[in-house]
């Protein structure tokens, strides 16, 4: 059994003390650079905190909502495929089973099945190996969707402060539409059918890496002029104790108890002052610990799903249960490993549909973007989900420079090391108590992987 | 380059103070796309053997480390080392570990004993974002850092922030044909020349409208970007040509100004982002300081202090 687990991020870069003293609207494409997975999800974020400090959010015209659901959504469809068929899946397969081109790929895949244990057939596994190849194309593909309007990727160009910079073609817009239509066919005929077969050959994984509370800022705006977090494709909410509430964003701190910084212990992200003290005696990560209510909260897929079955819309909700349904699984197994994974896939194939309805929505000759001037004295917050949970940025601009920029990534939440309370957090609490054979390398691989972490986002 | 008898030349693909940016772009690789970088000849008898990439392999935590610890003394002989982020050197080390080891002892072992360095990336290259600002971690480039620790193996670098696939493959298959670089093949920053020679402004498609004076005052206009705070005219990089993502688009191409992403000086020398740059005052100052270039020099938060070989050549 495992007793005790401690999540450990090893590398600092100090991106929030980079973004001091430089132009507002740099922090853009400089907090894009926090991560190369979901840069988009950190443009979003900045460029939600800017119009927040700015009072624009209502302004954005509606192309430029359209358009960044659009990029983003793509982004969002790659993330899911690059997780499940390369990031995780190679924790279940046994490379021995593999012949001929594909046996080239044995060394890179062997993630510690012993061979004969993975529960895959040698068909099964052939043929998951020949869609993990196939999985790269159609990733590939899902960038190009995202570059077509977003300029180019990883590190998007088109979306601003504003609104986008991008007004596509018409011939744009249904080449984006037939490259969607290709990757809702690998969807449909290969993602989600893996899906299931996963899922049945790993019933006992629901009971696997179990988490508590779930926490989302909800992403995709419906509806044009409204500020923060209401009315998104997948909501915002909090989900506690067995109920979803309404998110509170007034109730976000972060401690730095167990982590290598000195300064104010436990504070609002911008009021805290945290410096780095590497090695600092007794503290053992460079991620902070960020809490709800005092709480540490899961976010990611599973929170968002979870909350989506409260306040999500008939569609989505239909859909979830059916997939649940399927599954043989109830909403309170969402956060497990086989839950993650089950979340991840009904809301990449929910969000599949939504693309052309967006896509029909634009107005080709309408405005893109609204201009932005820069105050002496202003604060925002920005908040959205990138694909592995919550992402908030948080700015405060004086003398028309950023005077601090605080981010709050979706690792930072999940992979918290200790808070001042010694609460361990969500990666940390799904490791304790699991039964493990042998020294437990698998099934903890298994449990951390399927949080989907980003270290380069955790600590930036 | 001498390769193994088996023809397929091991890859270690090191992530140093990055974003895996570098790594994902790879990942949109197309003739050959990346399950051809993984398992084919890239040239006529030659192909890679990726060994060990963090993000790709299978093995994780202590599997994956012994992976990578085993590499020094394996008998399968020179490898090329991929460094993709920057090196961060302030406190000994203490910014970045892999495994409780800092990134500076792991980069060491491994470029010591490797037969050539790809620093793919402008944070591997010459610091990049993370070396940027106050630099609080003391982030170098690869190249540098190795001088610093008077590491003599050749350093070639695909800067990009993220770099496109296409220079990755030029730079790799330029490897495998022709051998380690030579005098002349790589510019005064350490790209090959083959792969980044050539101004954006001058392939520009907007390059019309900046020769008759048109210029977008707004995002969405139509005209050169030149106002905006385009870096096209101080820019070495072949996008126009290659455009990104499968061809779909590219920066210019989706109406926004070129952050210069490919340039040692890039953010901080380029900056802000949409102030009008004066690109031929930065041409004259930053370029011609090349010969001693300005990111090599001792910063106090650097112990690294060595000079440029091969920083010889200026405009």
């Amino acid at each position: 059994m495992i007793r005790e687990a401690y999540s450990s991020g090893g590398l600092y870069r100090g991106l929030e003390e980079i973004l001091v003293g430089r132009h507002p609207l740099d922090a853009q494409k400089i907090t894009s650079r926090i991560c190369g997975v979901c840069p988009l999800a950190h443009s979003l974020a900045a460029a939600y905190c800017l119009e927040d400090a700015l009072g624009l959010s209502a302004q954005v015209p509606p192309n430029g909502r359209l358009l960044r659901n659009l990029i983003y959504g793509a982004n969002f469809l790659h993330n899911h495929i690059l997780h499940f068929y390369h990031l995780a899946l190679p924790d279940y397969l046994d490379p021995s089973l593999l012949s001929g081109r594909l046996a080239a790929l044995g060394g890179l895949l062997s993630a510690g099945v012993p061979p004969g244990e993975g529960r895959f057939s040698a068909s099964e596994t052939e043929s998951l190996v020949s869609h993990y190849l196939e999985a790269l194309e159609v990733r590939r593909k899902a960038h190009e969707l995202e570059a077509l309007f977003g300029g180019r990727t990883p590190h998007d160009m088109a979306i601003v402060p504003g609104g986008v910079t991008y007004r596509p073609s018409l011939s744009e817009v249904e080449a984006y539409r037939f490259r969607l239509k290709e990757i809702r066919g690998f969807m449909e005929s290969r993602y989600v059918p893996d899906l299931f077969l996963f899922l049945a050959r790993h019933r006992d994984h629901f009971a696997l890496g179990r988490g508590g509370n779930l926490l989302s800022f909800g992403c995709f705006p419906l509806r044009d002029g409204a500020l923060g977090v209401s009315d998104r494709l997948f909501p915002a909410g909090v989900f506690r104790a067995g109920r979803v509430e309404p998110l509170d964003v007034a109730k976000i701190t972060e401690s730095i108890a167990s982590s290598w910084y000195e300064g104010e212990a436990c504070a609002a992200p911008l009021r805290g002052r945290a410096e780095p003290a590497p090695g600092r005696e007794g503290r053992y990560s460079w991620v902070k610990s960020p809490r709800y209510g005092g709480e540490p909260f899961e976010v990611g897929p599973a929170a968002r799903v979870r909350i989506g079955l409260e306040l999500g819309d008939a569609a989505f909700r239909d859909m979830a249960w059916e997939f649940l349904r399927e599954a043989g699984a109830g909403p309170d197994d969402l956060a497990s490993v086989a839950g993650r994974h089950l979340a991840r896939g009904i809301e990449a194939a929910y969000l599949a549909h939504q693309l052309e309805g967006w896509l029909d929505a634009l107005d080709l000759r309408g405005p893109i973007a609204v201009p932005v001037a820069i105050p002496n004295e202003a604060d925002g917050c920005g908040l959205t989900c990138a694909p592995r949970g919550a992402l908030g940025h948080w700015m405060r601009i004086r003398d028309g420079r950023i005077r601090n920029y605080q981010v709050i990534s979706p690792t930072t939440w999940n992979a918290s090391p200790r808070d001042g309370a010694g609460v361990p957090g969500p990666i940390e609490r799904a490791l304790i108590g699991t039964r493990v054979r042998g020294d437990g390398r698998v099934e903890a691989g298994r449990i951390v992987r399927s949080f989907d972490p980003c270290l380069a986002c955790a600590i930036h | 380059m001498a390769m193994p008898r088996n023809g397929r030349l091991p890859v270690v693909w090191f992530q140093a103070a990055g974003c895996t940016g570098c790594s994902m772009s790879l990942m949109n690789a197309q003739y050959p796309d990346i399950a051809n970088l993984l398992l084919d000849e890239i040239v006529p008898g030659k192909a890679l053997a990726l060994v060990f990439h963090v993000t790709l392999m299978g093995p994780t935590g202590r599997p994956a480390l012994e992976v990578l610890e085993r590499i020094r003394e394996d008998e399968a002989g020179p490898y090329v080392l991929v460094v993709e982020g920057a090196i961060p050197t302030a406190r000994g080390g203490g910014f970045g570990h892999v495994g409780g080891v800092p990134m500076t002892d792991r980069v060491r072992a491994l470029g010591r004993n490797a037969r050539a360095v790809v620093a793919l990336g402008t944070c591997a290259s010459y610091g990049g974002v993370p070396g940027s600002g106050g630099n609080p971690t003391g982030c170098v480039g690869v190249k540098s850092f190795l001088e610093g620790e008077g590491i003599g193996v050749p350093v070639v670098n695909v800067p990009g922030c993220p770099p496109h696939p296409a220079w990755f493959v030029e730079t790799v298959a330029h490897l495998l044909l022709f051998g380690l670089p030579r005098p002349g093949d790589l510019d005064e920053v350490g790209r090959l020349r083959s792969v980044y020679q050539g101004l954006i402004h001058e392939n520009c498609p907007r390059r019309g409208d900046f020769d008759v004076g048109r210029f977008a005052r707004a995002f969405g206009e139509p005209g050169c970007l030149y106002e905006l705070g385009c870096k096209g005219p101080y820019t070495d990089a072949r996008c126009p040509a290659h455009r990104w993502n499968g061809g779909v688009n590219w920066c210019i191409g989706a109406g926004h100004p070129c952050l210069g992403c490919c340039e040692p000086e890039f953010p901080d020398r380029l900056a802000p982002v949409y102030r009008k740059f004066d690109s031929q005052t930065a041409r004259d100052t930053y370029r011609r300081a090349r010969c001693a270039p300005w990111w090599l020099t001792p910063s106090p938060a650097s112990r690294v202090t060595s000079g440029s070989s091969s920083a010889s050549k200026t405009e």
